[in-house]
Formats: structure tokens, C-alpha cells, sequence
């Protein structure tokens, strides 16, 4: 992606993320992806990725593979993949084959309905949910090595593909459940996640530049954690902000806010491991 | 019309603490004002400088721009209105029921009713029942507003 870094830099939009708004992101699109950074949904809102948002400096780490602090873990995932754990002896590869080919838009669908429990699960709960009833593996931790190793590689399987969650069928109560929860005003700030990522998105908040919150980068990569994080993760530093009680990792509202914000972004690639500051 | 708005009414299941009872005041709902001081001690502009611009306290400077303050402190916000000239457009009770609760004039504003511990939903633990300043720091930041005259 050297020639778009070029094209920037020859636009004079190297010094910050402010000026990086200039740019029509509908026209941009990333090297090996579907569809490109933002677009304009029926309601002539321009929906942007995350990356849309950021310096420069941080979108060149996330464009190169090799610089990307994350890219490691889609290596350590491949060999997780096929590793055997648990005492049915078997691996993920056991049951899946191919991650590239089994696994090439499950990044894109989730969180999804599970037909036999009606409930809503996260990446995370579905890989869980293969360790303990499949391989008889010990459920890894929400925010594990072992669970964002895994989470990366298999939502990287999907990178560049559209963001397509399902938000109908069994799906209808839980979306309109995290859009209600979107929409609350909660903590002691008393905000809701529309009022900074729908209402004021390309402002300064401080030294903060907010951007619309959109969750297709995840798992990202983001410098002020200095590692990958899930998006549970993130809502909850959202709700420390506005001096909120966090829900929990894995919680319904995590999963419901989840799904909702993933509708909000339908259509923008998936990036991960995307980069952020 | 006069409106008393008391976090007793909240507080009625619960011991009554003594910052219940700092919360009561009167709205204006004619002109948006609190016309009475939230403690009768004068504000000390100097004390409220300090409070607005305290990322624990009103880290007012997260959304608001203020020229004076340029040279002393990076990062000002642009969510709300720059308020360099603010003590020309507004009177200390005018300011008073913006600061205390904006959402009387606004219920979808983003501002925090920064003089408020009622009516919130899962607050986090440590700053449950409580308001984000005290009622003194609301004073004192009305009379630091009120030199910013540009």
C-alpha cells in the first residue's frame, strides 16, 4: 500500500487525524479487500471504519502485514488451529479443515443465534463452546492469550470480506435489544454510545478524536493497550469513561451491544487485526 | 413556573444523606435559571479554574475551547461551544442551571448534569449517589466563566 501512503502524503494529509477527513474513504480500498472504508448507507449517512479515523502513521502499521504488531498472532493462531487440546485429543483443524475455507466469512456473521440454544453468541463463545462440548478442552478466558490468538486468526480468515451480521429471524430481539442499550443514557456522566459516536463522531473530545465506534477492526490492535483487545474490552473502557458500571466480559449487554454496533457497520471490511491508536 | 427538583424524592427509601440535602434548588423554568447561589459562599474564580479544568473534576476543557487557556494546556475539546467570551453571554444563573443540569433545557444534550446523583443508570461503584462536583465547585467555576471575556 505504499502508493496510497504516497497519495497522502501528496495531498499534504500527513500531519493528523483531523485533516485525514478530507479524503473520500469511499474510494478507498484497501489492498485485497471487497469493499472499501466507508460508504453511504439509505439514510445518506456516511458509515466509516474506524481507520477512517486514525493518524497516518497508525494506518501504514496496520496496512503492512509485517508491520502490524498484531500480524503474529494470525501465525500463532494457524498452529493453535491444528494443535489437539483436550481430552477427545482432537484440534480445531480436526473438525473444520481449512480455516481458509471453513472458516472464510464466519468473521462477517458473528455475533450469531445458535440454532440449538436460541442464544446469542459472541466468536468468543462459540470457540468456548467447541473446547468444552467438542474437544473436551478447558473453555479459554475472555480476554486469554489463547482467546484473542484465536479470535484474530479465525475473524482474519474473513479480512476484507463485508461485515454481514444478521439482525432478523432469532436474531430481532437481541438487535433491538442492543440498540436500546446503545441508545441509554448510563454512568455517572450520564451518555449513551450515540451521543459520542453518532452524535459528535469527528470531533476532538480532549485529545481524543472520536470516531463512530465501529467494530469491524476487532479484535484490533490498539497502541494505548500495547496488545490486542476485544471489543468487550473496549465498551468497557467506554463505560469506565463515563464512570459506568462495566458489564462483564462475555455478558449479555457486552454481546447484544456487540451485535448492535456490528449492524451499525454492516457492509465496512473486516480488518482484523486492525491498528488503532 | 417553579419547579423544586430534590434527590430527597429518590432518596425517600434510603438514609438521607447530608449531599441529598446540598442538592435541593429551584429551577427557573421561565428563563432556565437557578437564580440562588448552591451554597450562599461566593465563588472564588481561581478555585474554579482549577475545578474546570481538572480531568477528575469538570474536565470541562473535554469539550469546551477556551482561548485563554491555550497557553497553559494542550488538547481542548470541540464537542461543545468555545467559551472564551462566555461571561458576555451568559449571567451566573443562567450558567448555574447549565452546569447543575443542561438537561432541563435539553434532554438530549451530551452534557453531564454536573450537580445531579438521581435519575442515572448503572453508575460505577465508587461514584454512585454522587455528583460530579461539589456545590461549591459549581460556584466557584460560575465565577471563573464570568471573566472569560474575550
Amino acid at each position: 500500500m505504499k502508493l496510497f501512503l504516497v497519495g497522502l502524503a501528496a495531498l499534504g494529509l500527513s500531519l493528523g487525524a483531523a485533516q485525514a477527513q478530507d479524503i473520500d474513504w469511499t474510494k478507498v480500498t484497501l489492498e485485497g479487500f471487497e469493499v472499501p472504508l466507508a460508504y453511504e448507507n439509505e439514510d445518506g449517512d456516511l458509515i466509516r471504519s474506524g481507520f477512517t479515523f486514525r493518524t497516518p502513521g497508525t494506518q501504514a502499521m496496520q496496512e503492512d502485514d509485517f508491520a502490524n504488531p498484531a500480524f503474529w498472532r494470525v501465525d500463532e493462531g494457524e498452529i493453535a488451529w491444528s494443535t489437539p487440546e483436550g481430552s477427545e485429543g482432537k484440534s480445531c483443524a480436526d473438525c473444520h479443515g481449512d480455516a481458509a475455507e471453513s472458516m472464510a466469512t464466519v468473521g462477517t456473521e458473528y455475533p450469531k443465534v445458535d440454532a440449538e440454544s436460541g442464544e446469542l453468541l459472541a466468536l468468543e463463545h462459540r470457540i468456548n463452546k467447541c473446547r468444552t462440548e467438542n474437544m473436551g478442552a478447558e473453555a479459554y478466558k475472555w480476554e486469554s492469550q489463547g482467546m484473542l490468538t484465536m479470535t484474530v486468526y479465525v475473524r482474519h480468515q474473513s479480512r476484507g470480506k463485508p461485515v454481514n451480521v444478521a439482525v432478523d429471524g432469532p436474531a430481532a430481539p437481541f438487535f433491538e435489544e442492543g440498540k436500546a442499550l446503545y441508545n441509554k443514557r448510563v454512568g455517572q456522566l450520564d451518555m449513551a454510545c450515540k451521543h459520542c459516536h453518532e452524535d459528535y463522531y469527528g470531533n476532538y473530545i480532549r485529545a481524543d478524536f472520536l470516531s463512530q465506534g465501529q467494530s469491524n477492526g476487532f479484535p484490533t490492535y490498539r497502541q494505548k493497550w500495547g496488545k490486542v483487545g476485544s471489543i468487550h474490552r473496549r465498551i468497557r473502557g467506554c463505560m469506565g469513561n463515563i464512570r459506568g458500571a462495566k458489564y462483564p466480559y462475555g455478558s449479555h449487554e457486552n454481546t447484544v451491544l456487540e451485535l448492535y454496533i456490528a449492524h451499525r457497520g454492516k457492509g465496512l471490511p473486516v480488518e482484523t487485526p486492525a491498528v488503532r491508536n | 413556573m417553579k419547579t423544586l427538583i430534590t434527590a430527597l424524592v429518590v432518596a425517600t427509601t434510603f438514609a438521607v444523606s447530608a449531599s441529598a440535602q446540598d442538592m435541593a434548588y429551584v429551577v427557573n423554568d421561565d428563563d432556565y435559571t437557578i437564580e440562588k447561589s448552591l451554597t450562599g459562599v461566593p465563588g472564588d474564580a481561581g478555585a474554579g479554574q482549577a475545578a474546570f479544568v481538572g480531568r477528575k473534576k469538570g474536565n470541562c476543557l473535554a469539550c469546551h475551547a477556551v482561548e485563554q487557556l491555550k497557553d497553559s494546556q494542550l488538547f481542548h475539546g470541540e464537542v461543545g461551544p468555545d467559551l472564551s467570551d462566555v461571561g458576555n453571554s451568559y449571567s451566573a444563573e443562567e450558567l448555574r442551571l447549565r452546569i447543575v443540569d443542561y438537561k432541563v433545557i435539553n434532554d438530549d444534550v451530551i452534557m453531564p448534569a454536573f450537580f445531579r446523583s438521581t435519575g442515572l443508570s448503572n453508575v460505577g461503584k465508587k461514584f454512585k449517589d454522587k455528583t460530579i462536583l461539589s456545590a461549591q465547585e459549581v460556584e466557584d467555576i460560575i465565577a471563573y466563566l464570568l471573566t472569560l471575556k474575550s
